[in-house]
């Protein structure tokens, strides 16, 4: 065991976040469930990391469970995680809750429920920025009128009066990530940042935390079910399937070259330009509740490859195989060619 | 081919003024919300019309005046040649009725959870008075659910299966045309594949009609015909699926192509369109784009350009020529 994690620790010394071996129990009067089970994946500083799912996947779950915001009963049963070589997931509350703001930064799905809506975002950002770094006040109101100038809110130092019912969504989110960023963090979790924008919104906040990722060096994991998103913002992308992660690689890779079956559906059921009105692939049936998982590998009664192995044993996680899909059948480069 | 939908300068109008005593403490005028504004276009008998725009387009509003849930301020909607809001003749306005059918978006919200799955799907049918019996059963069959599922409640269903559901439903009163308003932006990738080419299957079977709602351009590009794309209340173009894809004439539908997130785009770095949309209750003056738009000119802002005709398209837009010739130009940002 030590000798593994000597060799782990060399070859993550890059690593803004290393997770290992993750796994979430919420303990029910029917049994354990197992939102995350056995997850593994490192995020590098200025790379962004997607994580896609569908709903129940325990993608966010993933995301609570690095920021300590797992709500009780769920509780991390196992693994490690390490922020910059230092265990994060055992530490005591209050530990947790500095480091949460002072290294960690989180952007979640709707800026309203975000922001405090009796405080000016002026109000805080200060008091964020108060917390977490040693300023002065006055220092703390001209870091806050630069976060918001970097965001790109126009006339930011007239605005910084403002409450956050004021702002448009598009705006709101600007500045919950300001707020995210202005004490400095090295690993931003975005949590479907932009599942409620528009279009054009969308594609505005996308562009600005790719700059603000490659500008500062921040770690970010970008969770989103959107995968249009995922190809333009990530650099490498994680899937996951029922609590799993299934297939891990280069965004490129991994969505134009699937290996897991799962991916491969979810990338042939997506409406694109080229097929015109032809049918969807579609996946048979819907992913499996966590209270009722098959045996073997999760999505084995969905999966057109299943053998018999994959419905006894699951296949070995991804940390362990080191190969880019969670498998027993993975696609290959030469079942490709067969099938076109 | 005949058109089933006939829309011809529908305005709707919301009063969102604030109360009577605030606004006479206040000393604040009435203010007017244009949902939508002046959209006239005609959807062909089994085909599949789609309205795209982002939130406060009024796509969503033009869809509830189709059914006959909101009544429009100013234009008519006729369906088969008749206009529910003036027509008198009860027995032509209850054909229609029930010839239109809706599905929402929610399909948590839009089933009642107290009743069972029969007496969901048989409403439509048993609101006029019709003959039930078996046809909840048949309906869940058809839609790919079990006739076993007819006695369960709506919370022992997924997403997916719940929509399935409203399309059994809508499907009761052997309809003709079904307005769809974001049928599939709640459900996941997977299930929305199954959803989608359900509707398909059924479009070919039962010969209907869609009017599709969407925000989502790949959805509308996969199920539509015809598509318009509406911006503050105003259809500003609209063309044949492949037409519109192809050449978008619009400076607008450009933009919302450009800004939509691809799976072949890794790592696209282009500049993200400026500004959102304006305020409803005080549109800009002239085209309601022009502050956003590259392509603007003094005219833009003072003279509200007017629905023409461009080979195949409608498009509302002064410099629609131009905006064509410079999509064909820069394939590299369009595509």
């Amino acid at each position: 065991m030590t000798e593994t994690m000597h060799s782990d620790d060399r070859a993550n010394a890059a690593a803004v976040l290393s997770v290992r071996d993750l796994v979430v129990e919420i303990p029910t009067r029917a049994g354990t469930l197992r939102p995350t089970d056995g997850v593994s994946y490192d995020i590098r500083a200025g790379e962004i990391l997607g994580v896609v799912g569908e709903s129940g996947a325990g993608k966010s779950m993933t995301g609570n469970a690095v920021i300590g915001l797992l709500d009780p009963p769920a509780r991390i049963a196992g693994g490690e995680i390490r922020l910059n070589g230092e265990r994060i997931d055992n530490i005591p509350r209050d530990r947790l809750r500095r480091l949460r703001g002072d290294r960690i930064g989180m952007i979640f799905q709707d800026p309203l429920t975000s922001l405090n809506p009796l405080l000016t975002i002026g109000e805080q950002l200060t008091e964020t920025i108060l917390e977490h770094l040693p300023v002065s006040q006055s220092e703390a109101l001209e870091r806050a009128v630069a976060a918001l100038e970097e965001v790109g809110i126009p006339a930011a130092r007239a605005r910084i009066n403002s409450y956050p019912h004021e702002f448009s969504g598009g705006m709101r989110q600007r500045v919950v990530i300001a707020l995210a960023l202005c004490a400095e963090p090295d690993l931003v979790i975005a949590d479907e940042p932009t599942t409620a924008l528009d279009v054009s919104v969308q594609a505005q906040i996308i562009a600005l935390l790719k700059r603000l990722c490659r500008e500062r060096g921040v770690a970010v994991m970008l969770v989103t079910h959107d995968m249009g998103v995922i190809a333009e913002a990530a650099d490498r992308v994680a899937v996951m399937y029922a609590g799993r992660l299934v297939e891990l690689g280069p965004v490129r890779e991994v969505l134009t070259r699937a290996r897991h079956p799962y991916t491969a559906g979810l990338m042939a059921s997506t409406p694109l330009a080229s097929l015109g009105h032809a049918r969807l692939k579609q996946i048979p049936g819907a992913m499996p509740r966590l209270n009722a998982l098959p045996a073997g590998c999760p999505f084995h009664p969905r999966c057109e490859r299943a053998g018999e192995r994959c419905r006894e044993n699951p296949p070995p996680t991804l940390a362990a195989c080191e190969g880019r899909a969670a498998c027993w059948f993975p696609l290959t480069p030469e079942t490709e060619e067969s099938a076109a | 081919m005949t058109s089933l939908i006939s829309v011809r300068g529908l305005t709707r109008v919301f009063d969102v003024s604030k109360p009577w005593l605030n606004r006479v403490l206040e000393r604040l005028p009435k203010s007017y919300l244009t949902a939508v504004s002046d959209v006239s276009f005609e959807v062909e008998e089994k085909s599949v019309y789609a309205l795209v725009g982002e939130s406060g387009s009024g796509k969503s509003t033009i869809g509830k005046i189709v059914v006959g849930l909101v009544p429009p301020t100013e234009g008519t909607v006729e369906i088969e040649g008749v206009d529910l809001s003036r027509e008198t003749d009860a027995a032509k306005v209850d054909r229609i009725r029930s010839d239109v059918q809706m599905i929402f978006q929610d399909p948590y919200a839009s089933l009642n959870p107290r009743w069972r799955v029969r007496d969901i799907i048989a409403e439509p049918v048993a609101a006029r008075g019709g003959e039930t019996a078996g046809l909840a059963e048949r309906l869940l069959e058809q839609v790919g659910l079990s006739a076993a599922d007819a006695s369960k409640f709506p919370h022992e269903f997924s997403g997916g299966q719940r929509q399935r559901l409203c399309i059994a439903r809508a499907l009761a009163s052997n309809p003709r045309v079904i307005v769809c308003d974001e049928p599939t932006s709640a459900l996941d990738v997977s299930v929305q594949a199954q959803v989608l080419n359900l509707m398909s299957d059924l479009r070919q079977e039962l010969g209907l009609t869609y009017l599709f709602i969407s925000h989502d351009l790949t959805v509308v590009q996969h199920m539509a015909d015809r598509i318009g794309v509406l911006y503050l209340g105003r259809l500003v173009e609209e063309a044949p699926r492949d037409t519109l894809f192809e050449a978008p004439a619009h400076p607008y539908t450009q933009m919302l192509f450009a800004a939509a997130p691809r799976m072949d785009a890794f790592g696209r770095e282009v500049e993200p369109p400026k500004g959102e949309i304006p305020d409803a209750i005080n549109p800009p003056p002239g085209c309601a784009f022009h502050p956003r738009c590259p392509l603007a000119i003094e005219r833009c802002s003072v003279e509200r350009p007017e629905m023409r005709t461009l080979g195949e398209t409608r498009v509302a837009c002064h410099r629609a020529e131009e905006a064509v010739r410079r999509f064909r130009a820069e394939p590299a940002t369009a595509e």
